[in-house]
């Protein structure tokens, strides 16, 4: 029971914290030197032109006031339309939405399972030239950011061996018979492989680039702890009982040594989709990042709020993810 | 008749400097319970970490022979080697608390050397472990089993300890400072189980200890160990009539006695030490001499 009381603790705090960046974004955003009325006017219209226009969108009221009707309506599930593209923000948004988050996920999947690869290989040879040799490219892959590894993926696999597609979700000639905006998945329940195909080849080099640095932090923490882990007495002990070290690592210390890794993959991964934003742009991709950035260009007030919003609570619910995986592995957390 | 563990001029050293342990031969019969002792950094836990495959990655063996059942394990293949040693040797380690898996339950920590090196059943190991536990005086053995280490006090962590070295009916156990860890009342209790559970199997013994007063209640011989030599290898009863090496004397003559409270505590005298460190200077610049 106490789970079920931590659950609803982590929701209320959730509450709190979704209305405090509710707060800060509302204003920010109306604060900002530019404003959405004179994107829209052609030039040379009249005081009363812009008048009729901020009366239009309520934007000659205060900024408190115009925090409440916009809350009102989130509160009923109305969260505007958006200025730009005229149609309601939550429709957008959730049309984009899917598209991030298989961008995501495909990326998490790729840096854990480089990440780990080499965290093991390291440990595995440590302290020869194969642990020196996958330092030194974590160094390197840690050191350059994602959207970097993104133009040099495109140089790599785009311009001199063009294997991946550089741009876009999926090829424009494709009918897609799905319901869903979860193409990969659905592609894949549908058993429609081509398309499958087609969706991994492009997803595969933005992905790639949002990996390698969450990879690399992935790979030199879970070496050190697996490192740490293979000093304690209990390890010593599988030792003796015949074990050979791999069996020793995989079996004894990974899974102790995955714990701090973990707390860490959490918070890294929340920067992981904030980096979707310029990645999505580099390479075309319809997500949420990409039309984060039209809506600011466009000064589409109601679609950057119903953005952030969503990334809000994208953030917060890796981080419950995270911490209920934790008690689940750590047997000392789950009855405490 | 030849001995179960018979270890020939062993020596051990830090990789590229000197050796901790310097030619220490030591034979232990089946069934024999030897204790070993020495005090701290005399190189004794070394002889144990040595024979059962352990020692840390700081430290190699520069010479000599590990005889188990007459094979010499520095020369079987790394796979056969940790084969051999999981079936026929097994250790209780020093910390309790610290030598049990935090993520995994207490029964595959018994049961995994049968089921995984052994090859046994499941079902088998399982009922195996169960009945070591009783053994081991655990109340109600298959709670226990499902339990996690942190739901168990240390005096019950070492007896699932105990339990799981005896799980595979080794030949050789190493008790390595088995007591050290725990409460003084609970020192008693283990030092009896393994006593009680080393009669019953008929496992010999390598009972790593400083504290003279457990050697003389569990073991039948005993090797006094200093500064990485062997300075002494009696009978405990001839050690504690009349030791032969004027360190052991020292070394007993050094321990309180209950029967005077008020008795103020012997060291082990300075000339004692400067004529065994003499000795030990003497034969480590011979030995340096001889690797070049």
């Amino acid at each position: 029971m106490l789970f079920l009381q931590r659950l609803l603790w982590r929701l209320a705090t959730t509450a709190v914290t979704l209305f405090g960046v509710a707060v800060i974004v509302f204003t920010v955003v109306r604060v900002v030197p530019g404003n959405p009325i004179a994107m829209m006017l052609p030039p040379g219209a009249t005081d009363a032109d812009v008048a009729r226009l901020k009366a239009l969108y309520g934007l000659d009221r205060s900024i408190p006031r115009q925090f409440l009707i916009w809350g009102w309506g989130v509160l009923h599930g109305d969260f505007g339309t958006s200025i730009s593209l005229r149609q309601p923000v939550l429709g957008l948004v959730l049309g984009r939405l899917p598209a991030t988050l298989e961008l995501a996920s495909m990326a998490l999947l790729m840096a854990v399972l480089m990440g780990g690869a080499a965290a093991l290989t390291a440990t595995r040879h440590r302290g020869t030239r194969v642990e020196a040799g996958i330092d030194v490219t974590n160094g390197v892959a840690l050191s350059i950011p994602d959207f970097l590894w993104g133009l040099l993926l495109i140089i790599i696999f785009g311009v001199l061996m063009p294997v991946f597609d550089i741009s876009g979700r999926v090829s424009p000639d494709l009918k897609l018979p799905f319901t869903t905006q979860f193409y990969l998945v659905e592609s894949v329940l549908r058993l429609r492989f081509d398309i499958t195909a087609d969706l991994l080849g492009h997803i595969f080099m933005p992905a790639l680039a949002l990996a390698i640095p969450l990879a690399a932090i992935i790979g030199q923490v879970l070496k050190q702890s697996l490192k740490e882990t293979m000093e304690l007495d209990y390890v010593t002990l599988a030792r003796t009982k015949g074990y050979g070290e791999t069996r020793v690592i995989l079996r004894e210390a990974l899974r102790n040594a995955i714990l701090p890794t973990l707390t860490l993959v959490g918070v890294q991964f929340t920067f992981l989709i904030g980096g979707t934003v310029i990645v999505e742009r580099l390479f075309s991709y319809e997500g949420l990042g990409n039309m984060a950035i039209d809506a600011v260009i466009n000064r589409d007030l109601p679609l950057i709020q119903g953005i952030v919003l969503c990334f809000a609570l994208i953030f917060t619910g890796v981080n419950l993810v995270v911490d209920l995986t934790y008690a689940a592995l750590n047997p000392r957390l789950r009855h405490a | 008749m030849s001995a179960l563990l018979d270890i020939r001029n062993l020596s051990v050293a830090l990789k590229g400097g000197p050796r901790l342990l310097r030619s220490v031969s030591l034979a232990v019969a089946a069934g024999e319970v030897r204790g070993l002792v020495g005090e701290s950094g005399a190189g004794k836990s070394m002889i144990g970490k040595a024979l059962l495959g352990i020692l840390p990655r700081s430290v190699e063996v520069v010479d000599g022979q590990i005889l188990l059942d007459g094979d010499d394990l520095l020369r079987l293949p790394p796979a056969e080697r940790r084969r051999r040693i999981g079936q026929r040797a097994a250790l209780i380690p020093q910390d309790p608390l610290t030598a049990l898996n935090p993520a995994h339950r207490v029964g595959p920590q018994i049961t995994d050397r049968l089921v995984d090196i052994l090859r046994w059943p499941r079902a088998r190991a399982e009922a195996r472990a169960l009945d070591l536990l009783a053994e081991v005086h655990i109340p109600d053995p298959g709670r226990v089993m499902k339990s996690y280490p942190h739901e168990l006090s240390g005096g019950m962590r070492q007896r699932v300890l105990i339990a799981s070295a005896f799980a595979a009916e080794p030949a050789l156990i190493v008790a390595d400072e088995p007591t050290t860890a725990l409460d003084v009342t609970v020192q008693k209790q283990i030092l009896r189980l393994i006593a009680e559970m080393q009669a019953r199997h008929h496992t010999a013994l390598l009972f790593v200890t400083h504290d003279l007063g457990v050697v003389s209640k569990v073991c039948q011989n005993l090797s006094v160990l200093y500064a990485g030599k062997v300075v002494e290898d009696t009978t405990v009863r001839d050690f504690f009539r009349a030791p032969g090496h004027p360190y052991s004397a020292a070394l007993l003559a050094a321990t309180p006695k209950y029967t005077d409270p008020d008795g103020s505590l012997t060291p082990v005298p300075e000339a004692v030490i400067a004529a065994v460190r003499a000795e030990v200077e003497a034969a480590e610049t011979e030995w340096q001499h001889g690797r070049r």
